[in-house]
């Protein structure tokens, strides 16, 4: 057992404690908050709508796997979770539920049974959304054809297998609550929240975790690492933050998967594809109202780099020389981007941000942006894990990275991205 | 003067940028991403893994793309590619590298011993009616360069990768739709057979005309492959 591990079993058991202590937080909240998503006035056409703004479908849906069945493995530091079917197959799905059932999952996070749910289903979000919302998903879950499908237990690694362990975890890490508008705020405002911080759930990657997969907001100056890849901060302009973009670019690069010189890649990719393209106009209005709307926070970057270090410059010239081999054909010379084929590397804030993961993750595994409505035939980012080492993958980000603020990498940084799923 | 200077260079630059624009907005530059593995073009050739794509049948290609989305073959990078493009999308992929026509490389030397390849080409050529074993000529074609619009050609294929297709068809790792005719046969192939059919594939030339001819399959073994796609 290494260390950490030791020290996460300490937290856990500490937590266990806790517990005992504050006890679990109970609810009386029933959900009575103004209703403010689409309207749709029948409740299955309704419960579509939103179960798409939710991306419900995306978790609860395997490879190639009947819709809602479940059975997709999600990977995260704690182990593999495997979502459960929630088609209303009587005995391997939610057939026997009822809608106060349902509620419960969603607003208080607990299962049929009354066990505690597990925190990667993100009703830490969903507590957010009103009780005719979830009616309405109800609805429309029990609207489709039930699949027999056995669920798969989680592999969750030791202490994250033990579920009782929750309670302590949900103590300190969630309240239950449905969204309260603030009426300080205009209607558009308060949907854009509703939207974000509820269904959308865009905190749920975005926003930095602790150690123990909860969401420590306003302790962190950056987003989150999920599933391999890092979810910059939405209130951070140099991160994903979108104060400084047109409302109309803002919109664009979330339906149409790309905007303003960046593109979505990876989980984003997925969002954009699966769920925000398919929103209706006022929605994702109302989002981006929201989300410009975000007080700007600008968290110290970290120290540059000494200029006078030789290591760094030696691999910023070999990067240079690489860059013009590999990558100026597509990116232009001076990395200022071949329209349409291919986006501006310089200046870039996929590039220039601390965080090097996602810029790593584009080199080694390459990627399309998503095809949409409005971009159907997407260019593509030729995958280079084969043709350049980790050092030669550092280098060059080094030498596009030498302008900004932005931390070295290192072969290690790009040695650790070589495994794990690709998303 | 300055701002007639500035306008100025703004239409040389338009002029220099548009036919620049015009020649990336193209279906090769789009695949590019493809040629890392598939080679120039997607004419991958025979000495290492990867398959050739371009000039085979297109409804054999786009029910492949689907086939990695759907899990029924397993690339876990051909996937993250293709999983959230438009099956219209793929279908001009796989109608762009079908329609490309280009030379095919001389085959490499076959390293297998001459027993090994003549029992490959007997296998290829006539099965084994002993076990009812069609003969692959059966489907793919007199000439092994297949039958449009779904039965691929098996010459200019790495031994590698043909070795490793009909190996992953008789464990279950690749699908085609059922009834999967192809898995019937791998299943009824040894190691010993699928090492010799592989080396006589590898090192055969190309027949002057490397197309696809249309036609139809013989014997009685059914391929849900051949019916249209839904
Ligand atoms: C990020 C992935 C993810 C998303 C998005 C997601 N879920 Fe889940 N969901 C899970 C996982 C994993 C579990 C299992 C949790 C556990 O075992 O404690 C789960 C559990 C559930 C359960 C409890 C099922 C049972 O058998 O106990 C219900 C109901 C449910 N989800 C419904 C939904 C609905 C409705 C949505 C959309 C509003 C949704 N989920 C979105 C991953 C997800
Ligand atoms: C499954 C995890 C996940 C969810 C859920 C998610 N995101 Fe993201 N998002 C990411 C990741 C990872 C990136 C970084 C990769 C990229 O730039 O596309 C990202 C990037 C972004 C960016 C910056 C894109 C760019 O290129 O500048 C914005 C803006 C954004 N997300 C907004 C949202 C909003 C709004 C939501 C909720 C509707 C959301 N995200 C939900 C994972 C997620
Ligand atoms: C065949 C043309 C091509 C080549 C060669 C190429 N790229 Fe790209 N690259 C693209 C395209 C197209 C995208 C946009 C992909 C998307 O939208 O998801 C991209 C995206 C990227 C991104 C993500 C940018 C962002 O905004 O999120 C990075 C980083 C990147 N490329 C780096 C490189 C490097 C480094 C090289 C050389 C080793 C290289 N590229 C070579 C076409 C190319
Ligand atoms: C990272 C390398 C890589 C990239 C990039 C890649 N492929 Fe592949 N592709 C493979 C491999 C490996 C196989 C064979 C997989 C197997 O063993 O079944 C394959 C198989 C295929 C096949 C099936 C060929 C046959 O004869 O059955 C098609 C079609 C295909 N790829 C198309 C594409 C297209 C289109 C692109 C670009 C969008 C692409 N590939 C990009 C590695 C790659
Ligand atoms: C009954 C008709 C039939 C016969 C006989 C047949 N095949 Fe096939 N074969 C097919 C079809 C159809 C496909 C396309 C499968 C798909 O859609 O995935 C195929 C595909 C293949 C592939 C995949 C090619 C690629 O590019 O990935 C290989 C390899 C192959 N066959 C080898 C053989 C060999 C070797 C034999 C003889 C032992 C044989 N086949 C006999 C119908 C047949």
């Amino acid at each position: 057992m290494t260390r950490s591990r030791v020290a996460a079993a300490l937290l856990f058991a500490l937590l266990g404690t806790a517990a005992v202590l504050f006890g679990d937080r109970p609810t009386g909240d029933n959900g009575d908050a103004p209703q403010i998503a689409a309207d749709i006035a029948d409740p299955v056409a309704r419960g579509a709508y939103l179960a798409l703004a939710a991306n419900c479908r995306g978790c609860h849906t395997a490879r190639a796997g009947v819709a809602y069945a479940g059975g997709r493995a999600i990977p995260t530091p704690f182990g593999t979770f495997y979502a459960p079917n929630i088609t209303p197959d009587d005995d391997t799905g939610i057939g026997r539920w009822d809608a106060d059932d349902f509620w419960r999952a969603l607003h208080e996070g607990r299962g049929d049974g009354g066990e505690p749910l597990y925190p990667v289903f993100p009703y830490t979000h969903y507590t957010k959304l009103t009780r005719r919302d979830a009616d309405a998903m109800f609805a429309y879950l029990r609207s489709l054809p039930a699949e027999r499908r056995e669920n798969r237990g989680h592999a969750l690694r030791f202490p994250y297998d033990q579920r009782w362990m929750l309670a302590g975890w949900r103590a300190l890490f969630f309240t239950p609550g449905v969204y309260a508008a603030d009426a300080d705020r205009g209607a558009q405002w308060n949907r854009g929240a509703y939207l974000v911080q509820g269904l959308g759930h865009c905190g749920a990657c975005h926003e930095a975790r602790n150690a123990l997969g909860a969401i420590r907001s306003r302790e962190h100056p950056a987003g989150g690492i999920v599933l391999d890849w890092y979810a910059p901060a939405l209130d951070v302009a140099r991160e994903a933050g979108l104060h400084d973009w047109t409302h109309e670019q803002a919109v664009a690069l979330l339906r149409d998967g790309q905007a303003n010189g960046a593109s979505t890649l990876g989980p984003m990719a997925e969002v954009v594809h699966d769920s925000l393209q398919h929103l209706e106009a006022e929605d994702l209005d109302a989002m981006v109202t929201y989300l410009q709307a975000l007080p700007a926070r600008d968290p110290a970057p970290s120290p540059p780099a000494p200029a006078t270090d030789a290591t760094i410059a030696a691999s910023r010239e070999r990067g240079g020389v690489l860059y013009r081999d590999h990558c100026a054909d597509c990116h232009g010379r001076r990395a200022e981007g071949r329209s349409p084929a291919a986006p501006a590397l310089a200046g870039n804030r996929a590039l220039t941000m601390d965080s090097a993961v996602n810029p790593i993750r584009a080199i080694l595994y390459g990627g399309f942006a998503p095809g949409t409505h409005a971009v159907p035939e997407p260019f593509g980012m030729p995958p280079f894990s084969a043709e350049l080492d980790d050092q030669q993958i550092a280098d060059i980000l080094n030498w596009l990275r030498r302008d900004s603020a932005a931390a070295v990498v290192r072969d290690y940084d790009v040695r650790r991205q070589r495994t794990g799923p690709l998303w | 003067m300055k701002a007639a200077l500035r306008l100025l260079a703004a239409v040389v630059l338009t002029a220099a940028c548009a036919p620049a624009r015009a020649e990336l907005d193209t279906m090769a530059q789009r695949m590019r991403a493809c040629e890392t593995c598939h080679g120039d073009r997607g004419r991958a050739t025979p000495d290492g893994y990867f398959p050739r794509i371009a000039g085979k049948p297109a409804g054999y290609l786009y029910a492949q793309l689907l086939h990695f989305r759907s899990g029924r073959r397993q690339h876990a990078q051909m996937a993250y590619l293709l999983d959230r493009q438009t099956p219209a999308y793929l279908m001009r992929m796989a109608t762009y590298f079908a329609t490309l026509d280009l030379p095919y490389p001389a085959p490499p030397v076959p390293q297998a011993s001459p027993a090994v390849l003549a029992r490959g080409a007997a296998l290829v050529r006539d099965g084994d009616p002993g076990r009812r074993l069609p003969a692959c000529t059966d489907c793919h074609g007199a000439a092994l360069t297949g039958l449009q619009p779904a039965v691929p050609g098996l010459l200019g294929l790495p031994q590698d990768y043909l070795a490793a297709q009909l190996g992953a068809w008789r464990s279950g790792t690749r699908k085609a739709r059922e009834p999967d005719c192809m898995a019937t046969i791998a299943r009824q192939l040894d190691a010993g057979d699928i090492e010799a059919i592989s080396a006589w594939l590898a090192a055969q030339p190309l027949p002057r005309d490397a197309h696809a001819p249309a036609g139809e399959v013989h014997g009685t073994l059914h391929c849900g492959s051949l019916e249209p796609t839904r």
